[in-house]
């Protein structure tokens, strides 16, 4: 086992290191003098010194890299020419929000999905089943970005049940309207996971159902609910959490979308308002922290399936 | 218990009506995304500014949006991105990632290790992140936005053909060809190729799907092809503003969008169940 976690942690740091790299180049995609395109308008000889400083742009490519790299690890992402915020405390403002969104969307999620894939594996092609099944076949084809159009529109623009956008309420502030504006959001968000767990819960319900134990368990004279929850439901965890883990990158892009739209100020919205004023070097920052982020979630999640199941670690 | 003797069915299960009206509607949206200059439409890009936010009328079945531009010509010429990216991308992506896949299933060793663990890397990556990231540094035309999303989706192409051709590469006439002294290139594309293929097919619809779906979150976010360009997910954008006032100009692009993207799936699925290619598999 800490054989298995050392080679993991290895391949993490492995990992970070090419995103990191990746990341860095990106500032050397831009046309020309990096410091004028960075700089634009604020290219005054001050700024520019600040940035020739953080970039280390006359060191050989190596040495920038390890200085920006060093410059990372010490919490500096570099200071936005244009709003002159740290990168730093622009993510610290925004990443609770992305979190909030995921957190409640992953409630919801599982909340539906769980049961709706119990009742539906209950009676496979029953009524219900052939509905929920086509259902979630459409909603495939339904975007986060053309659902949370139409929510505002019927939800926040004919019925006024939810504030509309450029309605966002810290948390801290009131966390009563903050809770308000976040749940069209979120129930949104939670459209896309609902659809996936179900989908795959619903398959895997119905061939663990088959299986001898099942049959055992009955005859045993176990009530239907029990063999349910207890025997059926638990080997279909392993498979949740994978789709869980492949569905962190599909979340984040879903909540950069309803943000961007409500204009709640989160990562998404944050990335495209620094690329509408050109602030690269904000860009840059969210970007590698979402990044990190994932890759490290990815990781906890391949962790957890070590405990759930020791027999990976063993392989 | 005596084994149950297989008798293989040489026929195949009708592929369905509801799958011919989709081939249909991708066959219909693939004509009139090219014929657009020639069919009479209005000018997708020069409005009447006398006549903006109607609702659908005669002359515009569904309606104007805020510059006067007749909708239904711009869901028309809209349709042409998504044709170009969906299909272009999914092409660069099957082509690199397929081409990958199987060299690294055929060969095994350092290359399928390296190969893999690179895939794994990219895959790690939030594709819209990392889309956005270098459409923002590197560009916004069309052909670039393809390639970015081509080869944001090499690595999901890769480790699916990858499986498919391990699963043959192993077998029995595989060894016979390379007994009989084929070599590694014939054994690839005249052994492996033609097994490989309906999953690649397959595959191949659901993917542009995947990046039709990519494309218009990026659109959507203002950061694919620039305006006036009519594309779905700028469409979609553009009616943000005027949601209260003129609903139509949502409506019609998402529907459009949606109703080409079930199509592609229900093609993609059936022909997917009708080759018998297990998802459990790959």
């Amino acid at each position: 086992m800490a054989k298995f976690l050392l080679k993991r942690l290895l391949a993490l740091v492995g990992i970070l290191f090419i995103v990191s790299l990746g990341i860095f180049m990106l500032v050397h995609l831009l046309p020309g003098d990096p410091t004028t395109t960075i700089l634009g308008p604020n290219n005054t000889e001050h700024n520019r010194a600040v940035l020739m400083q953080q970039l280390g742009l006359d060191k050989p490519i190596w040495s920038q890299y390890f200085l920006w790299l060093g410059n990372i690890l010490h919490g500096n992402l570099g200071q936005s020419f244009i709003t002159h915020q740290t990168v730093t405390s622009t993510l610290a403002n925004a990443f609770p929000i992305d979190l909030e969104l995921i957190i409640i969307s992953q409630i919801v999620g599982l909340g539906v999905a769980i049961p709706l894939a119990i009742a539906s594996a209950k009676k496979p092609n029953g009524l219900l089943d052939r509905v929920s099944t086509t259902t979630s076949f459409a909603m495939l084809a339904l975007p986060p970005f053309i659902i949370i159009v139409f929510a505002v529109l019927i939800f926040s623009i004919h019925f006024h049940v939810f504030p509309g956008p450029g309605s966002y309420v810290p948390f801290t502030q009131d966390p009563i309207s903050n809770l308000h504006t976040m749940l069209l959001p979120s129930l949104v968000l939670a459209i896309g996971s609902v659809v996936i767990y179900f989908r795959l819960l619903r398959g895997d319900l119905i061939s663990t159902l088959q299986e001898e134990f099942i049959v055992m368990a009955r005859s045993k004279g176990l009530s239907d609910r029990y063999i349910m929850w207890r025997h059926a439901l638990r080997p279909s965890s392993l498979s949740l959490l994978a789709a869980a883990g492949l569905n962190i990158g599909g979340l984040i892009a879903g909540a950069f979308v309803v943000e961007f739209l409500l204009a709640i100020p989160g990562l998404g919205y944050s990335l495209v308002n620094s690329i509408q004023q050109v602030d690269y070097l904000a860009v840059q920052g969210i970007t590698l922290f979402v990044a990190v982020v994932v890759v490290i979630l990815n990781f906890i999640i391949d962790f957890l399936f070590t405990i759930v199941d020791p027999r990976i670690a063993r392989e | 218990m005596e084994p149950k003797a297989v008798v293989p069915s040489r026929k195949r299960k009708p592929l369905g009506k509801v799958f011919w009206i989709s081939v249909g509607w991708i066959g219909l949206v693939f004509l009139l995304a090219i014929i657009a200059s020639w069919i009479g439409l209005e000018d997708p890009n020069n409005g009447d500014y006398a006549l903006i936010n109607a609702g659908p009328s005669w002359g515009h079945p569904f309606g104007t949006d805020d510059l006067g531009r007749d909708i239904l010509s711009r869901v028309i010429y809209g349709a042409r991105v998504s044709l170009i990216v969906g299909f272009g991308a999914m092409a660069i992506g099957m082509t690199l990632g397929g081409t990958l896949g199987m060299i690294a299933a055929y060969r095994r060793g350092a290359v399928d290790t390296l190969v893999s663990a690179a895939s794994y890397v990219m895959l790690a990556f939030p594709a819209l992140v990392a889309v956005i990231a270098i459409v923002a540094f590197w560009g916004h035309e069309i052909w670039k936005i393809t390639i970015i999303v081509g080869i944001a989706s090499t690595p999901l192409v890769y480790r699916v053909i990858r499986a498919a051709t391990l699963s043959y590469a192993t077998r029995e006439f595989v060894t016979a060809a390379k007994a009989q002294g084929a070599t590694d290139t014939r054994i690839l594309t005249r052994e492996l190729l033609p097994n490989v293929l309906p999953t690649v097919i397959s595959y191949f619809l659901i993917g542009v799907a995947t990046v039709i779906i990519l494309e218009g979150a990026l659109a959507f976010l203002g950061l694919s092809v620039p305006a006036p360009t009519a594309s779905w997910g700028n469409m979609i954008n553009e009616s943000r503003t005027y949601l209260s006032d003129n609903p139509w100009l949502a409506l019609f692009p998402s529907l459009a969008m949606f109703l080409f993207l079930i199509a592609l799936n229900l093609v993609g699925d059936t022909l997917r169940q009708s080759f018998d290619v297990q998802e459990s598999k790959l």
